[in-house]
């Protein structure tokens, strides 16, 4: 994606990286629950310079019929992105990352929703990537949790998301695509801060022990700041004035 | 991997109440991982390879190495790409055809512990900058299948990068020459040691078994590097873990992966 520049500060004397942010700071993130017409529940994400679009359909028929459980609902979780949504024109069938990542994201998702009740059915959440600027899995797994809630799904909690990283041997909260690229370690998590359950978990590069205990701890309190953005992305919609 | 059958839930409440008492199906300890057997330089004719077993899940890896294109922002270093591939002979359930999720998170999770621990110097591997560099590809097949196959292919990868050795090729008239006769190590920065933890219950034990993984509420993947640092992980599975026990399987990983960091080099010293 973007390509590296050497001479970046990602953190100066200060404690100020390289969007201007201090090292706790997560970047501005706007939730809003529904917004589409047809999807049984949708929402929208803007989290930094990442424009994110879901919607949910059912819980409804299985098609191919035999992918589906007589024990318990599925869950399907398609994550793509639009061939315009980086620098360089992505190939707009689905690739591994791509892949991949659908597979996590449906798989943080599913500790959290009763799929139990719905025999035989389908749950499908499309997690459509307008624009990507890094962390898009974790602000697609917020908004999937905010989407399948609108949808009226039976739910323990919502999956809240974000990454926690490593720049100049610092950690911090919410990684941007330049500290991603540039950056010595990012971790993402996806966490039910109701639950007290890590749902969502990777990580690439290299932290000792203490700092892997801190970056889990600080993106576990970084979740808790996204969850208080996504239950008032829902009381905005069924409880505020501006509801649509 | 694996599909999941009504004799499934049947050993899972078996494997459950087994867990319960502190015991596993097969008699180890919570934190104990199989007995890992590798075979060197099982194929002469890559440049690297390792045969291993995992218990009775079997993994072969075979390492080529040639020159290629660098890629158009890093043309100051090698190629490092590392694959996996679930062979149709592994289990009866598999079948041929383009892979499955599973599979292609397979693949990634072994490259990224790999590749972020930087196990392999790739500034070492540049014939003319911008131009041409050396690639170095790490394909892995499994040939049987009885569970955690992450770390399987993670170590047959690893033994198999140990024990390859380059040839060295020259850049002459606008193209990479290989001078005849001379090879050498690839250079090595650190051995990483792959250790996966799968949570059955509220129990949490090391290298599922095929059984195991088939029972299982959720796994981690926890790649750790000869400093003992942590450079890669990847949880999966359709539970959670909490924050503590996060905290413990990293320090489980560095503890089981110690151990096999040791059998590895053994191994891929034995040759030399």
């Amino acid at each position: 994606m973007g390509g590296r520049d050497a001479t970046m500060v990602l953190l100066d004397e200060n404690g100020i990286r390289c969007d201007g942010r201090k090292i706790d700071e997560p970047r501005r993130i706007m939730i809003k629950a529904g917004g589409l017409k047809n999807a049984d529940g949708s929402a929208y994400i803007e989290f930094g310079d990442n424009k994110i679009l879901v919607g949910v359909f059912g819980p409804r028929d299985v098609h191919p019929k035999h992918m589906s459980n007589t024990d318990t609902g599925i869950l399907r979780v398609r994550y793509h992105m639009e061939p315009f949504s980086v620098g360089e024109r992505k190939n707009p069938a689905p690739s591994r990352r791509e892949i991949e990542i659908s597979k996590v994201i449906k798989e943080a998702l599913e500790p959290a929703v009763m799929l139990e009740k719905f025999p035989r059915t389908a749950v499908d959440v499309f997690i459509e990537i307008l624009q990507a600027d890094g962390g898009t899995r974790c602000a697609a797994l917020t908004a999937a949790s905010v989407a399948l809630a609108d949808a009226g799904i039976p739910m323990r909690d919502m999956v809240a998301a974000i990454a926690a990283g490593k720049v100049a041997d610092t950690v911090i909260l919410d990684v941007n695509n330049e500290e991603d690229q540039a950056g010595q370690a990012d971790m993402p998590i996806g966490y039910m801060p109701s639950a007290e359950k890590i749902t969502l978990l990777q990580l690439d590069g290299v932290l000792t022990p203490e700092e892997y205990k801190k970056c889990v701890e600080v993106g576990v309190e970084g979740c808790k700041l996204v969850y208080d953005l996504q239950k008032k992305a829902l009381n905005d919609k069924y409880f505020g004035n501006k509801g649509d | 991997m694996a599909s999941h059958s009504v004799i499934d839930e049947l050993k899972r409440t078996q494997i459950l109440e087994l867990l319960e008492q502190g015991k596993r199906v097969d008699g180890r300890a919570l934190d104990e991982s199989r007995d890992v057997s590798i075979e060197i330089n099982a194929i002469p004719k890559a440049n690297g390879s390792a045969r291993i077993r995992l218990g009775d899940t079997e993994v072969v890896c075979g390492v080529k190495i040639q020159p290629d294109r660098p890629f158009p922002d890093t043309g100051d270093k090698g190629l490092f790409i590392c694959t996996a591939e679930l062979l149709p002979l592994s289990h009866p359930t598999v079948e041929t055809g383009p892979p499955q999720p599973p599979v292609i998170e397979l693949a990634r999770v072994t490259d990224r512990g790999i590749r972020e621990s930087h196990m392999i110097d790739v500034t070492q591997l540049v014939i003319e900058k911008d131009k041409s560099v050396i690639g170095v590809f790490a394909d892995n097949v499994v040939v049987d299948y009885d569970g955690n196959l992450f770390d399987a292919c993670s170590y047959a990868a690893t033994a198999a990068l140990l024990s390859s050795k380059t040839p060295k090729w020259n850049w002459t008239d606008d193209a990479p020459v290989l001078a005849e006769g001379e090879e050498t190590q690839l250079p090595i920065n650190t051995i990483p040691v792959s250790v996966t933890m799968a949570k059955i219950g509220n129990h949490i034990i090391v290298d599922p078994n095929g059984d195991e993984w088939a029972s299982m509420d959720a796994r981690v993947t926890i790649t750790t590097d000869s400093d003992g640092n942590i450079c890669a992980l990847q949880k999966g599975g359709n539970d959670g873990f909490t924050l503590d026990e996060i905290v413990k399987c990293g320090e489980t990983s560095i503890k089981v992966g110690a151990k096999i960091r040791e059998k590895l080099k053994a191994a891929s010293q034995g040759v030399q």
